[in-house]
Parts: structure tokens; C-alpha cells; sequence
């Protein structure tokens, strides 16, 4: 993907449809043959789930913060196919639910910076206009973020890391994909002399630690609704 | 009601008052967790009190996000509340809170997640003064330390490193036995009466290049200790060296935590009792000044232990703020504080200045654990001549085998590329296993202006204090960083590195390494605790931990706290009639 591509195909719409349907829900025939279709047949991402914590507008920007972090492109999937914003957006209902605030004003802030200096939402300009952005905020140039523009580029890159190479079970990391691009070869158990030679590579295991049955029982939360154990680590 | 007692809040509190035990411990971690079976071996009454609850195998998921980045999330967190304040001078803004703690409450404590390197202190961290004035002359004694040489020497030490050696189950290679050195372990340690228990943990290829790089330079290689089972001890299973080591705790009880070491073979004596989930509030004392038990709540109640002994192995910044908020009419200042020497003497290890190594191909670093290594003692102590030198002291040089995947995507980029965006991901995309970073810890020292209080301001959920700490690395500690960056440079050069980054030094943070505050010493006006770790002013108060250390050494704490503990404990059992 070069950085003169067109504008991804707007997020808003498919996760408002998405949201219309109900999570969970058949989805039905016209929307399979609508823009996923279409989406698909560019090679953009599936569609996402609807949202959990985020609004739709936030999910949308978010996921597409977290595509220009970690981009789709020549060496393969990135951040989108990873599903890191799945894994930011339940965490923020979750465990990491003291960041909710700090999205909730700062991707709005994001927004309207992009307006301010691209002249539309920060998901509807051009990937290389998004780069440029996210430079700026990165350097923590762009007032109106809280507590500054930096500190939530940092959160958000923190948290697109976690969400693309995190144990899958958090809800990102979809089908391996950043373990695949680290060349990380999987949770094992117990590892013998000869899976840590240098000259060979032990076999990529695609395993997430509570597929473990050892693990499964205590299994931590996931989400704000998660019936597990919960995350406590204040308690 | 136990008379001495006074309450903290308007309302006079009525305690629970609980059965008067032997000896009541505050704390089961590294330190607690050793002594509480040398009491319970010689029929003492012995109640342990955890603000953690037990934790199991079950519980120890390979799971980085759980262990590495959210802080510890499994347990009972008691510790994240009490996180000290931080500032590098009386005179400086504070510095950030740390977000979690650096140790955790369970059963076990820290050593249920900790990196298991087994140290024993080299002779001349028991002799730092007057070794220093020996060879170098009293000027070489950095300006404002008020470092002490230790009661005794590594002799006094040794058999109690020999006996937890074993009962916790230690493996590596011994480098001095009696004597007679061994060049398969480190040349440098002191006399030991005889080999470790089990064997060193393995090697790796990429540890082995480092072993031969460092041959090269002439220096001494060799693998370091650590107490995680080698091989089935105790029958608890060899390592499986998965890789979840670093802030995990073991799923198949390799390490060799208090957990499933000393407190179970305590509780078969039948003469130790666990008490989870019981935060202490207070030390109380009779009109003696003697020690007269604990106050804990537990599941909202409020509970009065009374006990004939008092140990206290509550971590260092924990050790410091009981006996800071223990007043009363004998100890107007905290507990055993009249001297004013509680919270004096503090410092945490200088582990900051890290070496970062790239490489050209894939180390394949992916499993492992942090104890899995080779290391250099050439550079640490007093090993090397320091007469050209303008620092005293060094630095053990260790190099392991230990990756996990987000931790791996934050890698140093060698400011070869920004920190996201298509450069970056090529750039972890062929580097992600290519990277090591280097465990360099080394002396620090006490200084005048180096201490621990009560934050005047900031206070737990309960409305106690948390400890604000004051501290800062000095000019001796910045010498010996920059020392010894420059030989973990030349080593990683030698094994091939093609690029290498120096991380500062930074200012001084609580940490796991944390020493200092209930000093151990001869001199009442200079230490907390007489040479057997009992408090020289309230003599059935018995101190554990790291915060008894008056140096550091190059080397992780935790087998000399518990060596130390074990001694403490020991000293309890045959001198009994006094003490209690």
C-alpha cells in the first residue's frame, strides 16, 4: 500500500450496519453482497464486530489509528487483520477501563485535528494525510488532547502493540498473525535443548495459553460482562 | 484488652484478641517464608501472616499480557496500594508513581514470579570500608556514604547459604570449594563448603557464543545460580525453560519459591500456622517497650495477635513503614526508631544503564528464562584493580535467553527507523529475534541523603502513609555505569554484535532490589538491627529482608536475605529463653 492510496473505504458505515444487525445476529444476504463484498474484493479487513465499548465514530477512527500504526502492506497483515482495536475496545471495558476516558476525549480531539488540518475525520483522508497526523500528535504538536498529544499517541501505540501480539484469547492477534510477523514460534509448555538452537527453528505452534486445559478454569476477564475471574489488581 | 494498645482512629477499636503464639511472622515471602521452618523444626508455635492469598499451578498461565503488562493481575494486590512516592532529592519535585509495585502479596511473595538468580555475596561486599581503606586509602570512600562494613564476614554467612542452598533447592556450578577453585563457576565467590545441589541450568547456542566471546577477552565465563530445579529435587519437576519465567510463576513448581519449598515442609511440622488475606496495621508494644503483638484486618475485622517474638519480613519499604507507624509512648518516632535510623541507609540497585545489542541473525531467543544465562564477575566488587580507577566497585555482567512476543514489537530500534508505520514493522520484522539486552547490576551505595519516611501527603485506602522515598544515584554509581557499559560493549562486540545502544542511568525508583532502611549493625547510633537482625532498642523484634543489607553487591539480594533470615531464625530457636 503506497501512501497516495484513496481513502479506505469509510468504517463508519459497515460498523453501522454491523451494529444495526446485532452483534452475534445472521447477517443478512444484502449486506454480504454490499460493501463487504466489495471491502473484500480490495483486500480491505473483514468487517469488525460492532463495537463493545467504543461508539461506532470512535471504533472507526480507532481502527484507523491502529492501521497506520502497524499497516497492512508489503510484509504482510498488520494491526487490522491482528484485530487490535477488537482487543483495545474490549479492554476498555475491562481491564483496561481507567484509558476509557482518556479515548473517549482524545479520539473526538483526533477528529477534530484532522478536520482542523486535513479538512475531514481523521478515517476519511488519505493514508498519507492520516501519517502525517499522527506525526504531528506523536509529537505532541496538536493542542486539545488530554493530558497532551504525545501522552495518548504513546497510550494508543502501548495498546495497538498489545492488541497485534498479545495471546489471541484477548481478542486480538486474529489467527496469529502478529506472532507470525515477529517470527515468535508459540506457547509451548516446556521447550527441550534442541528447540533453542540457533541453526533451526522449533515448529510454529498456534496455541493460545487457555487452550491449555490446565489454564482453562481460571481464565481472566476479558471484558466489562466477562463472567471469569475478574481482573483485580487493586482489590 | 491488651493494655498497651492505642488506637489509631477517634473510635476506640475493639480488636479481636487472638491466642498468644510463639512467634508470629509478618510476611511469607522470600524472607518469612525461610525462617518460618527452622522455628516450625524446633516446635515453636509460629503464625504467618500474607496479605496474599495461595496461589497455584493453575494460576501461572504463559501468558505475557497477564504477567509482563498488566501488573500481576492473578493475585491479591495488597502492595499496589501502598506504592511509595518518588523523588531524587528533599529539595526536588516528586518523580511519577510507579503504576504497580515492584513486589507482589501470596503466599510465597515475590519468589513465586521472581527471576530465581541465587547469589551469594562475594567477600568484599562484607568488607567494603575497610577493604577500600586497605588497598586504596580511606579518600576512595565516596563523599557522603555512610557505608559500614558488615558485623561479620562471608564466613559467619556461609553455612546459612550452604543450608537454604539446600532446602529451597539451588542449581548452578560452584567456583570455590574450600578453597580450591573450579573454573566451571565463578572464580571469584567466596569459599563455599561444597557444591550446589543440582547442577547449573543449561546453556543455549546463543549463550555458549557469548561464554566463547567472553574466553576471548579473558575473561572468566560461567553459569549463574538460580533456585529453580535442574533437575527433578524435592519431587518437584526440572525447568521446562517455556519462556513465562520473568513475572511467572511456575506451572510446574521448578522454581523453587517459598511456596512450595520451606512454608509447605513448615506446615508438615503441623507448627505453623498460614493466615491469608491478613493485612498488619501495626506492631503494638507493652509499657516495657517490648513487642507485645501484631494488629491485622481480615475480611473486615480487626484481629490483636499476641506473640512472645515479632519477626518482620515484610519487604524493605513495608519493614520501614510498620515501624514508622508503630508510635507510642516508648518508641514516640516508630517502632525501634529512637536512634533515627529507621528508614536510613536506603538504596535500590543499580540495574538501569542496560546495553542493548543488535545482531545479524536470529538468536532464537524465544524460550528460555532469565536465569538461563552466562555471566562475567571480572568486573565486579573489588576483582579488578581500581587503583587507576576513580569509582570503588563494579558489576556482574549477565546475558540469558528470554523473548516474548510484545516485548519483543517494543524492541530498540538502534534509531534506525521511527517507532511505527511500514519502516518499523520491516524493520521487526527481520530484527524481532535478533536483539539481546544485557542484566548489569552493580554496587550502589548508602548516602546521607538517601532515605525513606512517611509521605506527608499521599496515603493508602486505609488512611495510612505510604512510604515516600528520597534518593538518587551519586557520582560512584554513574562511574561504574559507564565502566561497565564500555565491557559489556567489547563483550557483545566480540560475539558479533553489529551495533550496540546505552541506555542512562536514569534517577533512583523503587525497585525489587531495595536495601536498606533497618540496617544491621554493631553501632546502636548507625543501625536498626544488632548482628543476629534483632532490633537493638525492643529486643523480641526480629527484622527479615533485604532492608538489613548495608551493601548491595553486584548481585541479586534474595539467597542473602534468606540466608540472613534463616540465621535470624536460628539464632531465635537457641537463644529462646532470652528473647522471648
Amino acid at each position: 500500500m503506497s501512501d497516495d492510496t484513496p481513502a479506505r473505504l469509510s468504517r463508519r458505515a459497515l460498523l453501522a450496519r454491523a451494529a444495526a444487525v446485532g452483534a452475534g445476529a445472521i447477517i443478512p444476504i444484502d449486506l454480504l453482497r454490499g460493501p463487504i463484498a466489495e471491502a473484500r474484493a480490495q483486500g480491505a479487513r473483514p468487517l469488525a464486530d460492532a463495537p463493545e465499548t467504543l461508539t461506532q465514530n470512535e471504533a472507526a477512527t480507532l481502527e484507523a489509528v491502529c492501521a497506520r500504526l502497524i499497516p497492512t502492506d508489503a510484509n504482510g497483515p498488520g494491526a487490522t487483520e491482528a484485530r487490535a482495536a477488537r482487543y483495545i475496545d474490549r479492554a476498555l471495558g475491562g481491564a483496561l477501563s481507567a484509558s476509557r476516558d482518556a479515548y473517549r476525549a482524545n479520539l473526538a480531539a483526533l477528529d477534530t485535528f484532522a478536520r482542523a488540518s486535513k479538512g475531514a475525520a481523521f478515517d476519511q483522508i488519505s493514508v498519507a494525510d492520516q501519517d502525517t497526523v499522527l506525526r504531528d500528535v506523536e509529537a505532541g504538536i496538536p493542542a486539545g488532547f488530554t493530558p497532551g498529544a504525545a501522552a495518548f499517541f504513546n497510550l494508543v501505540l502501548a495498546h495497538t502493540l498489545e492488541g497485534t501480539f498479545s495471546d489471541p484469547y484477548y481478542g486480538g492477534n486474529a489467527d496469529f498473525v502478529g506472532w507470525d510477523l515477529l517470527g515468535y514460534p508459540g506457547v509451548r509448555l516446556a521447550v527441550s535443548g534442541g528447540e533453542q538452537r540457533m541453526d533451526r527453528k522449533p515448529a510454529r505452534v498456534r496455541r493460545s495459553a487457555y487452550d491449555h486445559a490446565m489454564f482453562a478454569k481460571k481464565r481472566p476477564a476479558r471484558a466489562r460482562n466477562d463472567a471469569r475471574r475478574p481482573h483485580k489488581p487493586f482489590a | 484488652m491488651h493494655g498497651g494498645r492505642t488506637s489509631r482512629s477517634r473510635e476506640p477499636i475493639v480488636a479481636t484478641e487472638l491466642k498468644k503464639r510463639d512467634v508470629v511472622i509478618i510476611g511469607l515471602g522470600a524472607a518469612g517464608g525461610v525462617a518460618a521452618l527452622p522455628l516450625a523444626r524446633a516446635g515453636l508455635d509460629v503464625v504467618g501472616l500474607e496479605a496474599g492469598t495461595w496461589l497455584n499451578v493453575d494460576d501461572f498461565a504463559p501468558d505475557e499480557l497477564s504477567n509482563n503488562v498488566r501488573g500481576w493481575p492473578q493475585a491479591v494486590q495488597k502492595a499496589n496500594r501502598e506504592i511509595p512516592t518518588q523523588r531524587p532529592t528533599a529539595s526536588s519535585p516528586y518523580s511519577p508513581r510507579l503504576a504497580v509495585h515492584p513486589t507482589m502479596n501470596g503466599v510465597g511473595g515475590t519468589t513465586l514470579h521472581y527471576w530465581g538468580q541465587s547469589w551469594r555475596l562475594n567477600p568484599w561486599d562484607f568488607k567494603v570500608m575497610s577493604e577500600t581503606r586497605r588497598r586504596y586509602g580511606a579518600s576512595r570512600i565516596p563523599r557522603g556514604s555512610t557505608v559500614e562494613d558488615w558485623p561479620f564476614g562471608l564466613d559467619e554467612l556461609e553455612p546459612y547459604y550452604d543450608v537454604v542452598e539446600r532446602e529451597i533447592g539451588v542449581s548452578g556450578k560452584a567456583g570455590n570449594i574450600s578453597g580450591r577453585i573450579d573454573r566451571g563457576g565463578n572464580i571469584f565467590e567466596g569459599p563455599r563448603r561444597r557444591e550446589y545441589p543440582m547442577p547449573a541450568l543449561r546453556g543455549t547456542e546463543f549463550t555458549e557464543i557469548m561464554a566463547g566471546a567472553a574466553r576471548k577477552l579473558g575473561w572468566h565465563a560461567f553459569p549463574g545460580p538460580a533456585a529453580i530445579a535442574s533437575e527433578t529435587y524435592d519431587g518437584r519437576a526440572a525447568c521446562a525453560y517455556h519462556g513465562f519465567c520473568a513475572r511467572g510463576g511456575c506451572h510446574i513448581r521448578a522454581k523453587s519459591s517459598t511456596a512450595v519449598t520451606t512454608i509447605p515442609k513448615a506446615q508438615q511440622t503441623k507448627r505453623l500456622e498460614v493466615v491469608t488475606e491478613a493485612t498488619v496495621t501495626r506492631l503494638d508494644v507493652d509499657g516495657n517497650g517490648r513487642v507485645s503483638g501484631v494488629t491485622y484486618l481480615k475480611g473486615g475485622t480487626e484481629y490483636f495477635q499476641p506473640a512472645s517474638v515479632v519477626l518482620l519480613a515484610s519487604y524493605t519499604y513495608e519493614n520501614v513503614r510498620l515501624l514508622l507507624l508503630s508510635r507510642s509512648s516508648a518508641y514516640p518516632n516508630g517502632l525501634s526508631n529512637n536512634h533515627g535510623q529507621v528508614g536510613r541507609h536506603y538504596f535500590s540497585h543499580c540495574q538501569t544503564a542496560a546495553v542493548t545489542a543488535l545482531f545479524p541473525r536470529d538468536l532464537n531467543n524465544w524460550y528460555g528464562l532469565p536465569a538461563q544465562g552466562v555471566a562475567v564477575d571480572n568486573w565486579a566488587d573489588d576483582n579488578f584493580d581500581h587503583a587507576g580507577l576513580d569509582f570503588i566497585g563494579g558489576g556482574n555482567l549477565w546475558v540469558y535467553s528470554d523473548r516474548r512476543p510484545i516485548a519483543a514489537a517494543n524492541m530498540n530500534t538502534f534509531g534506525r527507523v521511527p517507532r511505527w508505520g511500514s519502516a518499523w514493522k520491516a524493520f521487526v520484522r527481520e530484527n524481532a529475534d535478533r536483539w539481546n539486552t544485557a542484566y548489569l547490576q552493580k554496587t550502589t551505595l548508602p548516602y546521607e541523603d538517601n532515605y525513606l519516611d512517611l509521605d506527608p501527603e499521599v496515603k493508602d485506602p486505609l488512611g495510612m502513609p505510604v512510604i515516600r522515598m528520597t534518593a538518587d544515584y551519586k557520582e560512584n554509581e554513574h562511574r561504574i555505569a559507564a565502566f561497565i557499559q564500555d565491557r559489556m560493549t567489547e563483550w557483545y562486540t566480540a560475539a558479533g554484535a553489529v551495533t550496540v545502544q546505552r541506555a542512562p542511568v536514569g534517577t533512583m525508583a523503587p525497585s525489587t532490589h531495595a536495601y536498606g532502611g533497618t540496617r544491621m549493625g554493631d553501632n546502636v547510633e548507625t543501625n536498626v538491627v544488632d548482628r543476629w537482625g534483632f532490633s537493638h532498642e525492643a529486643p523480641n523484634l526480629g527484622i527479615l529482608g533485604a532492608s538489613v543489607m548495608g551493601t548491595s553487591g553486584a548481585r541479586n539480594p534474595t539467597l542473602t536475605a534468606q540466608a540472613l533470615a534463616w540465621r535470624t531464625a536460628d539464632y531465635l530457636v537457641k537463644n529462646w529463653r532470652n528473647l522471648s
